[in-house]
């Protein structure tokens, strides 16, 4: 990697005129969409929903940006637009390199195979190859803490054993820009200052990170950029401390 | 306000290149087939071993019931053997096109969350038929032995064509259904309809003859088209076939390897063609669909 332009200038997540609608669909069954088409179409069989309305954004390497909003603000649509489980109606989205997210932990995680088997399936779905899974498996296991537990199968562990596990093998992937919704509240106190030690760490090593969350004061400590969302809309854009008082102030006013 | 960008190489997430992305992910695809199978056997004692003996007993029903019962070996010799060569290609077909269909929708969950190529689901069915139509072979294999079968190269020339025609076959319209199945939970039951055809749409428990007997021509041009008839016969060629006296006049159909295999084959890669194509046109959707 000779020719590395410095960081802070490579653009590697750019949304450009974003719209996303869901269709609220009425019916999943194909009677009533023939009858529907045989009454010409009368009617209509869905009502639309804009989750995300002209949303442009850039980001450069290096950067940690918090999308910060209330619940529907289109936070989560646009990581999935990020991570490509949707793609956008109107408007482009283009990443450079490889994406990978905490979206979700333990999403691939079977509950009828042993811990070890999962991190290997959970770290195959995240993007890795079975050398690098190899190569990392017993960092993992140790961050997890799982220890011996690692042959076990996973539907006999406890719910704090089974995220450790899934945040232990997202948080050892190695993506180009990482997408981190809402899964900070894992496990104990001492497990989750770990995992914000070791996003820090990330952050620290010119990751592009991009983080939903609802407790401010934890993305503060991540985020150097804060984008408060609104109803689809970007209202803001600056420092992650500014933005999070935006969002506190705007807030006062609507309540 | 920034510092000058460089904006290069950027791609937009999310967009398959269909199969090919099947094949870039060699080692999920291993992982998630390793998974279905080992998660079907967890916790049975004889594990995988169940696979062959479900159909040695098959096998065994077939022979004593139909064979020696109903006297179904005076009319075709060997019936158990003619029999049981095309009820395991139906079976492979059954099973990996029944599972792509629902692969799906039954793996919303990550779909939902995280990309991956969505093909993988739909092909590691195939690959779970695959691993279990592997133990039936053997048996029939076994079978086929105990019945005096010595195979020549083009016998087991056959066997893998006519194998290589279901999985594609069965592949093309898993994902064609599979599609349809996240729109309209609908496509399920047609699933089963077709599946509860296959059997009899093919030359399984009676011979082609009949159905060119009973039928008008070009019914029985249309019977032909189905690769499965074609595949079943490949399998009766390489099989039955070389089990039976110099004096049987059991014969293929006419124009059978000059004409209907490369139409077999032909159709089947139609088939995965289409059902490749509307997979990657509407799989955009699928996560908000689900």
């Amino acid at each position: 990697m000779t020719d590395r332009t410095p960081p802070g200038q490579e653009v590697v997540l750019r949304l450009d005129h974003v719209t996303k609608e869901f269709v609220l669909r009425h019916t999943r069954s194909l009677k009533e969409a023939l009858v529907w088409l045989v009454k010409g179409r009368k009617g209509d069989l869905s009502a639309k929903f804009k989750a995300l309305e002209d949303l442009s954004l850039t980001v450069h390497d290096g950067e940690s940006v918090a999308l910060l909003g209330l619940n529907g603000s289109g936070k989560s649509t646009t990581l999935k637009i990020i991570s490509g489980v949707m793609r956008p109606d109107t408007g482009t989205i283009g990443v450079r390199g490889r994406v990978a997210g905490l979206i979700e932990v333990g999403a691939g995680f079977h509950l009828d195979l042993p811990g070890r088997d999962n991190v290997y399936l959970n770290a195959a779905i995240l993007g890795m190859t079975k050398e690098e899974i190899d190569a990392k498996f017993d960092d993992i296991v140790a961050f997890s803490e799982i220890g011996d537990f690692i042959d076990t199968e996973v539907k006999f562990y406890s719910s704090g054993m089974y995220l450790r596990l899934a945040f232990a093998v997202a948080v050892h992937t190695d993506p180009d820009v990482f997408l981190v919704d809402e899964i900070l509240a894992v496990g104990d106190e001492p497990f989750q200052r770990k995992c914000i030690a070791r996003i820090q760490e990330l952050v620290s090593r010119g990751k592009t990170l991009v983080v939903v969350s609802h407790d401010l004061e934890l993305v503060q400590q991540i985020c150097e950029r804060g984008v408060v969302m609104e109803k689809g809309r970007m209202v803001f854009d600056g420092t992650c401390a500014e933005a999070v008082g935006f969002l506190r102030e705007r807030n006062r006013g609507a309540a | 306000m920034t510092p000058p960008e460089v904006a290069t190489g950027l791609v937009a997430p999310g967009r398959g290149r269909g199969l090919l992305d099947v094949h870039r992910n060699r080692y999920l695809l291993s992982l998630i087939t390793r998974k279905e199978i080992q998660v079907r056997y967890r916790g049975s004692v004889l594990g995988i071993l169940w696979s062959y003996i479900k159909p040695a007993m098959q096998f065994a029903v077939f022979f004593v019931a139909m064979g020696l019962f109903l006297g179904l070996n005076r009319g075709l010799e060997n019936y158990a053997v003619y029999l049981f060569s095309g009820i395991i290609l139906m079976n492979l077909f059954n099973e990996s096109f029944r599972n792509a269909a629902r692969s799906v929708v039954e793996n919303y969950n990550l779909i939902k969350k995280i990309y991956l190529p969505r093909e993988l689901f739909p092909v590691s069915s195939l690959w779970v038929a695959l691993a279990h139509f592997f133990p039936q072979v053997v048996v029939l294999v076994v079978a086929c032995l105990f019945f005096g079968w010595v195979p020549g190269l083009a016998q087991v020339g056959a066997v893998l064509l006519g194998t290589a025609i279901v999985a594609v076959f069965s592949l093309g319209i898993g994902l064609l259904f599979a599609t349809a199945n996240v729109f309209f939970r609908d496509a399920e039951n047609i699933v089963e309809l077709l599946v509860m055809i296959t059997t009899w749409a093919s030359p399984v428990l009676y011979t082609w003859t009949m159905v060119r007997d009973a039928m008008a021509p070009w019914m029985f041009a249309l019977y032909m088209l189905n690769p499965l008839t074609v595949a079943t016969e490949l399998f009766h060629f390489g099989f039955w076939q070389p089990t039976l006296d110099a004096s049987s006049t059991w014969a293929l159909p006419d124009a059978f390897f000059s004409l209907w295999v490369p139409v077999a084959i032909g159709v089947s890669l139609l088939f995965l063609f289409l059902g490749d194509l509307a997979f990657r046109r509407h799989e955009g959707t699928f996560a908000q669909e689900l």
